[in-house]
């Protein structure tokens, strides 16, 4: 078996273990939907009765989460009972709106962090390294939550930003450009939000990795052999690091997806954030299980992304060092 | 940066070395590495010292003696916490006046560096062909194609026979001899005028250092390129280079050609390193666990800073004036210097 | 002199004694369905007398280290007994092991990575004695300095970290904390490569000295045949992973039967003779 089949082995196996624990879990725990229903003196008790039976809630563990897998590959991953449709239809566009946003911002938050690591890498010690460093022990104490406060409180002063949602109210009867326009300023403030609370550790990292290849003795004798400058840096260190930072990455692709949970909610980003925490307040478990499900996905599909890049870039890997 | 006390007074008597006009003439050569806090411990004490075109010129010490950073200072690739002073006059050019980018056409062009450890002194993840293209394409503007030629040739130059699969091969998946070999061709790419060789059998076993040394020779006679070969072991000068220059505690105490310095060494240091070579004749008679002869004591950082000669502590025949007073340099026959007060006993 | 030797072996029983000892590492590339295997390790046999020094010679890649490894117990082999102090060790489990593990101790080549840089001398020496449980408090302190006393380090050096010292101190270090244990067979592991030819000849001294007092039984791993003659009772070959010749010092070094040993032998003889030629004022 090689490598990728493996991986993707690896990955399908703790899906059905992150499955099984959600699905344990979330029945487990006391109470469910229709709790609420029985405190409704309109609604009898038989009435209550017949819905949970209708709905399987009554029925042993194993068989609800039989009946869940069943529905798993029918291609409806489970019902939900708040908004009576299958989970799938729910799910499908809110992880389409969660994965834009993250993949907007972990392309952001590279793209800053990569050049801005490598530069104080660097300038060791000097001031932009020392003011770097700073910045980044800042941005590093200052929760995801307050920086979203933050730059919300400035949208609404400023008018500049909107504040909340993902589209304007009459969004479907603008022009194509402009749709794409008012959906790039609804992005700004989600995206950067999580941009800015994930920039310092990746800043840190890339720092680190770059500082140790720096001194590495294989970069001391390209400079002995008269390799310097950007040379040095593109064709000597920078493939060198890769390998961390591929690692790296993968990491920061998880950490924003979980990140990006809570910062939806503040920013009513309707991604899964909302849905999440609406269906776990209201224990529509099978909602609760998709959305687990959907981000334990985008993890793993991360990791791999991450754990190809690293063959791809480092020889020692694909051609096994002997 | 601190003043070298009584240096400068033996510089006037300063014996001058063989084969001037030199390739590389050091003079009053002093390095100094600033630590926060501390006072700066120096590396170099004024060294002099020339190297003609052509010659191999063996630098002997322990750790501790300077000669890493004599080699170091030589590419001008010393920390930014060191403080270099003095001269160092490459081909009419003082190279402690180079800005970077003047640096970095001297380096791997005319003078290149050999280090230690190969497999670590190549990138792990080029090909290994591509990291000797690399150096023909910092110093030349030629074609890619042309440039490829060159590493093939310049593979072959040191009798590495399967070019083709070393040329593409990453370190990881070559031999220890082979990494030397290639380590060797990065140094000889652009035909440099001098080349620096820290240690380079260090990590090899008798057979490969055998082949090392004969392949370093067989350079230098081919290329006339001036080699100098820093080592601690004594023994690896002996039929390979020209002239030795013995260091300790970063100062030159003794120079002069291999042959008459092997056989009467002048120096105390010198005669102790010596006496330490084995030699399989002296196991005839040796008696199971019985000691091998020592220099004793070691170097440390205080015999740098002390005022009078650095190896008095752990010499035999140190004097009182030892203690005090660092002896000068004096030129007991041509082509020979040594710093010791005693050398004649 | 050969059957002397011999006849003094089987007179007196194997310290530690490796019988057809194999040992392969299988490799996989990703992306593929190939496997390597490396055999590091191919049907070695070795015997170590008690209180000698054998030392183990060969080219980087040979197996030294595999068989080194593999003696200290720190890896298994995949075939093969090993048998210590008259028991059979390499299929023991880790609990059987626990009794075993400060008998015999390794010293490593890089001391400056093996030692815990953030340490003390005297943590890195007391740390062994404290997980052994075996003394405590002021005995604990006591037993430090003796033991950096054994080694030729002063004992007011106690609070020096490893990076602090020099390459020579590190491995008396290193040395101190190895024998701390009492342990009855030592294996270094090209300990002294990294060292100036004059701290080499101080530790061997030193391991000469210890190996008097406290009758210890050296492997001595080595590239360097020329430091490896001067002080081996004993010397094992290997090349590609087999034993190729093992034998009496002076047997090896008298008289090499084997091509690669001869081969080894014969480039330190054309160094040394060269050496020899410049003493004696030969033309060069």
């Amino acid at each position: 078996m090689n490598y990728l089949e493996r991986r993707v082995i690896h990955g399908v196996l703790l899906l059905a273990g992150v499955s099984v624990l959600c699905f344990a879990f979330g029945v487990m725990a006391p109470g469910d939907f229709f709790d609420e229903m029985k405190l409704n003196p309109q609604i009898s008790p038989a009435t209550v009765a017949a819905l949970r039976s209708q709905y399987g809630i009554d029925q042993p563990l194993p068989l609800r989460y039989g009946r869940w897998v069943e529905s798993v590959l029918r291609g409806e991953w489970g019902y939900s009972f708040a908004y009576n449709c299958p989970v799938r239809s729910l799910l499908m566009v809110r992880a389409g709106n969660t994965l834009l946003l993250t993949t907007l911002a972990t392309l952001l938050a590279w793209l800053i962090a990569l050049p801005l690591g490598v530069w104080t890498a660097n300038r060791r010690g000097r001031w932009d390294d020392r003011l770097g460093l700073a910045g980044t022990t800042l941005l590093l104490s200052v929760p995801e939550l307050v920086i979203a406060l933050v730059l919300l409180y400035l949208a609404v002063r400023t008018h500049a930003l909107p504040a909340g949602g993902m589209v304007s109210v009459g969004f479907g009867g603008l022009g194509k450009q402009a749709q794409l326009i008012d959906l790039a300023s609804h992005l700004v403030i989600p995206a950067a939000t999580l941009v800015l609370a994930s920039l310092p550790l990746l800043v840190r990292h890339i720092r680190a990795s770059v500082l140790e290849v720096l001194q590495a003795p294989f970069v001391q004798a390209a400079r002995a052999h008269g390799i310097g400058g950007a040379r040095l840096l593109f064709r000597y260190v920078l493939p060198a690091a890769a390998n961390p930072l591929s690692s790296l990455l993968g990491l920061s692709i998880g950490g924003l997806l979980s990140g990006s949970l809570l910062v939806e909610v503040i920013t009513g980003w309707p991604g899964m954030g909302p849905l999440l925490l609406e269906a776990s307040l209201a224990r529509d478990v099978h909602v609760v299980i998709g959305a687990v499900m959907a981000s334990t996905f985008f993890m793993i599909a991360g990791s791999m992304v991450a754990d190809v890049l690293l063959v791809v870039l480092d020889p020692r890997v694909r051609l096994g060092s002997t | 940066m601190r003043t070298v006390s009584g240096y400068s007074e033996s510089a006037t008597t300063r014996a001058q070395s063989p084969g001037a006009p030199g390739l590389l003439c050091a003079r009053e050569l002093t390095v100094c590495y600033a630590s926060r806090g501390e006072p700066s411990s120096p590396a170099l004490l004024g060294i002099d010292f020339d190297i003609a075109p052509g010659e191999i010129v063996g630098v002997l010490g322990e750790s501790g003696s300077g000669k890493s950073t004599l080699a170091l200072s030589i590419l001008g690739l010393l920390p930014e916490s060191a403080d270099i002073a003095g001269s160092l006059v490459f081909e009419g050019k003082d190279l402690l006046r180079f800005d970077e980018s003047a640096w970095r056409g001297i380096r791997g062009a005319r003078i290149a560096m050999v280090f230690q450890e190969p497999g670590l002194s190549l990138s792990p993840v080029m090909r290994v062909g591509s990291q000797i293209a690399e150096v023909l394409r910092a110093h030349r503007q030629e074609g890619s194609n042309h440039r490829k030629l060159q590493v093939e040739a310049v593979l072959a130059e040191v009798g590495l026979t399967q070019v083709d699969r070393i040329y593409k091969a990453y370190s990881h998946q070559l031999s220890g001899g082979e990494l030397q070999r290639v380590a060797l061709s990065q140094a000889l790419a652009c035909r440099p005028d001098l080349i620096v060789a820290d240690e380079p059998t260090r990590s090899l076993d008798g057979t490969r250092q055998k082949e090392m040394l004969d392949l370093l020779r067989e350079t230098n006679r081919k290329f006339g390129c001036a080699l100098i070969f820093i080592t601690h072991n004594p023994g690896l000068l002996a039929g390979f280079a020209d002239r030795v220059i013995v260091m300790y505690a970063g100062r030159i105490v003794e120079e002069g050609p291999v042959s008459r310095v092997f056989r009467r060494p002048l120096h105390p240091y010198t005669k102790g390193l010596l006496q330490l070579m084995p030699t399989s004749l002296q196991y005839a008679g040796r008696t199971r666990g019985q000691h091998l002869p020592v220099l004793p004591g070691t170097l440390t950082d205080d015999d740098h800073l002390s005022p009078g000669c650095s190896f008095a502590s752990r010499c035999s025949a140190r004097t009182q004036v030892c203690q005090t007073e660092f002896p000068a340099e004096v030129a007991p026959e041509k082509g020979r210097r040594v710093s010791c007060f005693n050398y004649e006993n | 002199m050969k059957t002397e030797e011999a006849a003094q072996r089987a007179r007196t029983p194997a310290h530690i004694r490796a019988v057809g000892l194999s040992k392969s590492y299988v490799q996989r590339a990703p992306f593929s369905h190939k496997k390597f295997a490396i055999d590091a390790l191919l049907d070695v046999q070795l015997e170590v007398s008690p209180a000698t020094l054998t030392a183990l010679v060969g080219e980087s890649g040979s197996g030294k280290s595999t068989l080194a490894r593999c003696l200290a117990m720190l890896e298994k082999p995949d075939c093969g007994e090993i048998w210590f102090e008259g028991k059979e060790i390499s299929r023991s489990g880790s609990w059987e092991l626990a009794w075993l593990r400060p008998k015999i101790q390794m010293i490593h080549q890089d001391s400056a990575g093996a030692l815990n840089p953030r340490f003390t001398a005297a943590q890195v020496i007391a740390e062994p004695l404290e997980i052994q449980r075996r003394e405590s408090g002021p005995k604990l302190r006591s037993r430090v300095c003796e033991l950096m006393e054994e080694v030729g380090l002063p004992a007011n050096w106690a609070d020096r970290r490893p990076l602090e010292l020099s390459g020579g101190q590190r491995q008396r270090l290193a040395i101190a904390r190895a024998i701390a244990l009492k342990p009855a067979f030592l294996i270094l592991d090209e300990s002294l490569s990294g060292l100036d030819l004059s701290t080499q000849a101080q530790i061997l001294n030193l391991l000469l000295d210890l190996q008097k007092a406290h009758s210890l039984t050296y492997l001595l791993i080595s590239h360097d045949l020329s430091l490896v003659e001067q002080v081996a009772d004993f010397v094992a070959v290997m090349h590609q992973g087999r034993m190729v010749e093992h034998g009496a010092g002076q047997d090896i070094f008298g008289s090499p039967r084997h091509a690669h040993t001869r081969e080894l032998l014969g480039s330190v003889r054309l160094v040394e003779s060269a050496f020899r030629a410049a003493q004696a004022g030969g033309q060069q």
